[in-house]
């Protein structure tokens, strides 16, 4: 990897550009109703950038919500394992988004290769979209991230108003950037200052921080704190938390027929939800909203630093503002930390 | 592995079945072969090793191996009738097929264990993977110092691998301790818990690795009987089985706090698991 060379690109061109990425599936942010999701974009579409993020995180495009694992027919033993092909390009994707994926990787990874996991995951390009207006509820930089953070990326994009400022960081980056060279700038040095400018003013005005010092040992000797209970009984047991988290990687394993034509697939779950460990005998290791709710936050914010050394949580607010009865992360954290 | 893909599992017929118990939910044993040649020359487990256990268009789930490597080249499961898979597995006999994948997750570092004298205390289908050890015991026996086995269930009609158990009692060599909970008429053993037989039994800590499985509530006081006896955490030993879905440490659900059943486990030591508040949950 040659030294990153940042690009300019003005905003006219933006349409020509998008249409220069060819045979690869373009995913762009779009707007639906008061929402916002990675849809495909269709020619000479573009994409809606007015947004603080995606209600559905990227990782929905490499670990699909459903996914076939293989196919086969009742009554024979024959199983046929889907064909995973066709590139991405997933544009827009936020900061927080991009480390999310690298995070989960470490796990897919983890002593056996996970191979739907990271075939798909070769197969997208990830065009990182920097962060100037923080949402109500971000705290990226409490974890390890930032407004402009570049792990998990190929390229990040930043918007500084008349032009976007492109960084490649990775192959796939400089690849992408290559098939419109000629709509391209050397970004001058004022660019790259105003770059830094505009991420160093949306960290400041991220209101919401973890001190995460101390946690990741601390939380095991809160086993039995009543801050659980506290926060677990507003809890209806949805499991928006978990589906719509980035970091949030857990699947169920089911069989599926219609007629003679079946498949095993595997489709999100969530520890939130009281079958997720329910033996076949009625124990429950998890009994209550309380022991679930408790393992949700020690799974990120310990277990998994104990197994691969970060905190499983990247600070993009979803979980905060999409509890229906407004339950707060960021909030719990502060009492664990109090409690500490 | 099949095709470099861990999710694909191998296909196995069944060669033999039989119940174990009655009952409600009563307990079936499968004798199975994989059906690819290949298969079975890479095919090797360790006792304490669970399988993936499939009913295609039905689902798959987690399974011991109940039997050692030592008795041939086949697996074992024995398998409650509890839930969806369980139940429809039981209605298949032999000739039929199901799906396998492994082995899955550590085992009982048995040979760690040589020279010792070796302690199983099981309950209900908690000997399943216990089985395993007192069979490999068995076929290494000149390696091993002594075996007892300690094993209760609820009723007579509830004791899993009882004729094979009653058959160890008699063999001399083998110390073999049975119980139920409940007494019935021409029950000739201990009538009472498992863990007040193991202080009836009060086998010495010395040079001993005590190892045991059952229900939660009974591992809990065996674990603290154990203790009275002068056990040290380093020479207990459990196995412990959650819910789970992949077996290869992704989908989640199996930790107990920061230990995954699937990868760190099944096996723990006492002086592992007593760190971890969720295991005997």
């Amino acid at each position: 990897m040659g030294a990153i060379s940042a690009l300019l690109l003005t905003k006219e061109k933006w349409p020509e550009f998008l249409g220069k990425i060819s045979g690869k599936q373009l995913f762009a942010p779009k707007r639906q109703g008061d929402r916002v999701y990675l849809a495909p974009l269709k020619e000479g579409e573009l994409p809606d950038f007015d947004f603080q993020n995606t209600l559905v995180p990227p990782k929905a495009l490499v670990f699909p919500q459903t996914e076939t694992l293989y196919r086969y027919r009742l009554g024979e033993t024959e199983m046929k394992e889907p064909a995973i092909e066709g590139e991405a390009v997933l544009l827009g994707v936020r900061p927080c988004d991009g480390r999310a994926m690298q995070l989960v990787e470490r796990l897919f990874c983890w002593d056996v290769d996970d191979p739907y996991y990271l075939k798909r995951r070769a197969l997208v390009t990830v065009v990182g979209l920097a962060c100037s207006e923080p949402g109500l509820n971000c705290f990226c930089s409490s974890v390890g991230g930032g407004p402009a953070s570049t792990e998990g990326l190929d390229l990040l994009m930043t918007d500084l108003g008349e032009s976007f400022l492109l960084e490649p960081l990775t192959d796939k980056g400089r690849a992408l950037l290559a098939e419109a060279g000629e709509l391209l700038a050397e970004a001058p040095p004022e660019a790259v200052a105003q770059k830094e400018q505009i991420a160093a003013e949306a960290a400041a005005r991220i209101k919401r921080s973890v001190d995460t010092a101390g946690i990741p040992e601390g939380l095991p000797r809160l086993w039995n704190d009543p801050l659980w209970q506290r926060h677990a009984a507003a809890c209806l047991g949805c499991g928006t938390c978990t589906y719509l988290c980035p970091t949030c990687h857990c699947f169920d394993i089911q069989d599926e027929a219609e007629g003679t034509e079946a498949r095993r697939l595997r489709v999100w779950d969530s520890c939130m939800f009281e079958e997720y460990t329910r033996h076949a005998s009625g124990h429950n290791p998890r009994p209550t909203r309380r022991e679930r709710t408790r393992n949700r936050i020690s799974h990120k914010y310990s277990y998994y630093v104990q197994k691969f050394g970060i905190i499983a949580c990247v600070g993009c607010g979803r979980c905060v503002n999409l509890c229906p009865v407004n339950i707060d992360l960021v909030e719990i954290l502060r009492q664990v930390k109090e409690a500490l | 592995m099949c095709n470099g893909n861990p999710y694909l599992p191998y296909t196995a017929t069944i060669v033999e079945t039989w119940y174990e118990t009655g009952g409600e939910r009563p307990v079936k044993t499968f004798k199975v072969t994989l059906d690819d040649a290949a298969a079975r020359e890479s095919w090797s487990h360790r006792p304490g090793q669970c399988a993936m256990v499939g009913l295609l268009g039905v689902g798959e789930s987690m399974f011991c191996i109940s039997c050692s490597p030592t008795e041939g080249d086949f697996l074992r499961f024995s398998v409650m009738r509890a839930g969806k898979v369980t139940s429809a597995l039981h209605q298949l006999e032999a000739g039929d097929k199901i799906t396998v994948r492994g082995p899955y997750g550590n085992s009982f570092p048995l040979e760690e264990w040589e020279g010792k004298r070796i302690l199983t205390v099981g309950g209900g289908i908690g000997q399943a993977p216990l089985r395993p050890i007192v069979e490999f015991v068995r076929a290494n026996r000149d390696k091993y110092v002594g075996l007892t086995v300690i094993y209760g269930a609820r009723s007579c009609g509830d004791l899993c691998f009882k004729g094979e158990l009653e058959a160890l009692a008699k063999e001399g060599d083998i110390e073999c301790h049975l119980s139920v909970d409940v007494g019935e008429e021409g029950w000739p053993h201990y009538v009472g818990f498992v863990p007040s037989l193991l202080m009836e039994v009060n086998p010495s800590p010395e040079n001993t690795i005590a190892v045991t499985c059952g229900p939660p509530i009974m591992i809990r006081f065996v674990l603290e009987n154990l203790k009275k006896l002068g056990f040290a955490d380093e020479q207990i030993y459990t196995t412990l089985e959650n819910r789970m879905k992949c077996g290869l440490g992704k989908c989640g659900r199996c930790n107990a706090g920061h230990l995954y059943v699937c990868k760190d486990g099944p096996v723990f030591s006492y002086a592992v698991l007593k760190d971890a508040p969720e295991a005997f949950a």
